[in-house]
């Protein structure tokens, strides 16, 4: 079992960490999603080009870097810290899917940064005869991330894996209001649209998806302590600075081992999504279970030991706040997570 | 001897000797065999080895519980700090008795009135020619019934701010104005002794370090204890644990939905605790230093240990409560890790200043002169 980022990954980890510092700062992210298309598009041009980061864990011979989970969640944790708004974590679930059932042309276009895409995690659909290798969907899911901004939308049938073309005749996309200012969902509308079927297995790429979501939480909670953390050094409070003070910094001591905790669980579920496939399912509950709260917890305290300016529109606090409960139900209720988990150790 | 060599050594001298039941016979054979002091300079009786041997070793160990219990703070505590701050006369009457178990070693700081804030301890040392002369009272003291020599912290200086007028010194526990009672704590039980000093005679030559410099010798000792902690000297296995989710599952209904996600969610927090230290043990092997971090590991231990014992105990029902169950005394036992080593504030406090390098709290207690602090319990 490896827990510790080998120096390959702190330089990755570096190197994301500081691009995306100068290019997509907070103000930046606020600009990002009051525009129209709610994220930088330069930003993603460049976070797939210069490092390569759609084309991470993609086979080598599809143009990616065939790096692993571990890998992934070294970068996952960089724009979760972020809060990059847009469809990056859409597309890594969608490129998970694809790296058990690959697809030339898929895969290329998100190894080169062409080709946008998400995964839908709800939403029951039929899918009827249609040509050769070819599907008719019919169905309606409620809540597709970043529906609006996928060139390209993946689901799990009884036939396996399918890949619809947004833009396709059959397929109608309406974009919702989300609680979750940096992460845009759309709800889209699927009669007779045409669906091409990806053979290759299906099954088990639900706990992938909850080992890259919680490197993103783990991403969350960092960077919502680090910020309280900076401000209990500078804010004063009676003649001494808040930090000082047991009540605020035995809360931060709390909030330091919640953090401690979530990253070795990070570390311990990508080790097995990599290595170990047989721990993987329980590893996967357990980082769903523990980092998903784990980091609502310390977006919430770390806004509350803000003081009122935490619970001001104009001020950062929230868009964690907010962004850790979206993460926290993004894979169905926690419940689930907690079920899946008893199941898994035989209760 | 190459160190895959020393492990097979070590492997097949613990295979013949560690069935030796008797302390004192055992340290003697450990002793002569060359396993005691394994680091420890070869002048004053130890091995002079590295830290790869005593590994080596403490990984063949592992597999016997050794009878080592009555050394563990004199191996761990007492003797490094003679090692790093002892006169010579004094390494040299202490250390190798010390490793060869010949004489058995307490150590003496805590004070009713001075627990998480030792240094405000008032037990007091007052020269007389030759001599000092101690009188007060230390607690929490393990292994003191059995002791022969105790390391001993005491207040030579009552002018002076609390930190600068301590003074360390080994004092003879068979001396007979040094009395020891066993202390029975919540348990029923009594790990530990409350000892008593009246004008009992120290001889200066017992003096360790400068005359109330005492300070700086004694944050060298809890340096050791938390090493001697973090090696494993002295703790038990987990094996037999009441409150684990493997003993639990035997117990309770898990057939109840209740019972089930609580079951979970211990799973949950050992998981994530075994895990941290797991990655703290690697790190430390890759050469990055814990530090502090340690301290959030032991508060974390502690309040699943507080949390374990409320939930097994809870779940179980009254049943857990009457006769010698297991689950009772783990309940009355569990405050122990929250309290001992220092306590779940003291550790937030460490972990506040010195990972998270928070500003540190406003302090009155380091300028003033010890005689006009307010310590211990007043009204």
């Amino acid at each position: 079992m490896k827990l510790v980022l080998s120096p390959e990954q702190r330089e990755l980890r570096a190197a994301v960490r500081s691009f995306l510092a100068s290019a997509a700062p907070l103000p930046a992210v606020r600009a990002a999603f009051d525009s129209a298309d709610g994220y930088d598009r330069d930003v993603y041009a460049r976070l797939n080009g210069e490092l390569g980061l759609s084309g991470l864990i993609i086979p080598e011979e599809y143009g990616g870097a065939g790096a692993g989970h571990a890998d992934l969640a070294v970068a996952l944790e960089e724009t979760g810290a972020a809060l990059l708004p847009g469809p990056f974590l859409a597309t890594v679930l969608a490129t998970i899917a694809l790296t058990r059932a690959p697809d030339k042309d898929l895969l290329t276009g998100i190894a080169e940064g062409r080709i946008t895409a998400t995964y839908l995690l709800d939403g029951a659909l039929t899918g009827g005869p249609g040509g050769q290798g070819e599907l008719l969907l019919d169905g309606v899911a409620e809540q597709v991330i970043n529906g609006l901004d996928a060139d390209v939308i993946l689901a799990g049938t009884e036939h396996g894996l399918v890949a619809v073309n947004a833009t396709a005749s059959g397929v109608a996309r309406e974009a919702l209001t989300t609680f979750d200012l940096t992460r845009r969902q759309a709800r889209v509308t699927f009669e007779r649209a045409s669906a091409r079927v990806i053979p290759g297995p299906v099954e088990g790429i639900r706990d992938l998806f909850a080992v890259a979501l919680a490197a993103e939480q783990l991403g969350v909670l960092r960077a919502a302590l680090d910020a309280i953390v900076a401000y209990a050094k500078v804010r004063v409070a009676f003649g001494r600075y808040i930090g000082s003070y047991q009540g605020v910094k035995h809360k931060l001591a709390d909030m330091h081992g919640k953090l401690e905790q979530a990253e070795s669980i990070v570390r311990y579920a990508a080790w097995a999504a990599d290595e170990s496939p047989a721990e993987l399912p329980e590893a996967a509950a357990l980082a769903q279970a523990y980092v998903g709260r784990a980091c609502f917890e310390v977006a919430r305290d770390h806004l509350l030991l803000h003081g009122g300016i935490g619970f001001t529109w104009e001020h950062d606090a929230h868009l964690f706040y907010k962004r850790a409960k979206a993460d926290e139900v993004l894979l169905g209720p926690p419940r689930t997570h907690r079920v899946r988990l008893a199941d898994l150790l035989e209760l | 001897m190459n160190l895959d060599d020393y492990r097979r050594t070590a492997r097949a001298w613990l295979a013949e000797n560690a069935g030796t039941d008797d302390p004192r016979e055992f340290m003697a054979k450990l002793y002569d065999a060359g396993y005691s002091g394994i680091t420890w300079p070869e002048q004053w009786g130890g091995q002079g080895l590295t830290q790869e041997e005593e590994r080596a070793f403490a990984a063949e160990a592992r597999h016997y519980s050794l009878p080592l219990y009555i050394f563990s703070i004199g191996l761990g505590m007492t003797g490094p700090t003679l090692v790093d701050r002892g006169s010579d006369e004094q390494r040299a009457r202490f250390v190798r008795p010390l490793l060869r178990g010949e004489e058995v070693w307490c150590q003496l700081f805590s004070e009713p009135g001075a627990g998480s804030d030792v240094a405000s301890l008032q037990t007091r040392a007052v020269r007389d020619g030759d001599d000092w002369i101690v009188n007060g009272q230390k607690v929490w003291t393990s292994v003191a019934q059995h002791a022969d020599w105790g390391l001993l912290l005491a207040r030579t200086n009552v002018d002076v701010p609390k930190h600068r007028g301590l003074t360390m010194f080994v004092v003879n526990m068979r001396d007979p104005g040094v009395t020891v009672r066993p202390l029975k704590d919540m348990t029923g039980r009594a790990f530990f002794n409350e000892i008593f000093f009246d004008d009992v005679r120290v001889p200066d030559a017992h003096r360790v370090g400068e005359a109330d410099d005492g300070w700086s010798v004694a944050v060298t000792t809890l340096l050791h204890e938390r090493l001697s902690i973090s090696a494993g000297v002295g703790m038990s296995g987990q094996k037999d644990d009441p409150t684990s989710l493997e003993a639990l599952r035997r117990r309770v209904d898990a057939a109840d939905p209740y019972v089930r996600d609580q079951l979970v969610e211990l799973h949950i927090r050992s998981r994530a605790l075994a895990l941290f230290n797991q990655r703290l043990s690697q790190e430390t092997r890759a050469g990055i230093f814990p530090g502090a971090r340690g301290s959030a590991a032991k508060l974390l231990l502690a309040e699943l240990t507080m949390f374990k014992a409320d939930l097994a105990t809870s779940l179980a029902g009254p049943g857990a409560l009457v006769g010698d169950d297991p689950l009772a005394h783990a309940l009355a036992l569990a405050p122990a890790m929250a309290l001992g080593g220092g306590t779940n504030e003291i550790m937030r406090n460490i972990v506040g200043d010195r990972v998270l390098n928070l500003p540190p709290e406003p302090r009155v207690d380091k300028t003033v002169p010890f005689k006009d602090l307010k310590v211990g319990t007043q009204a």
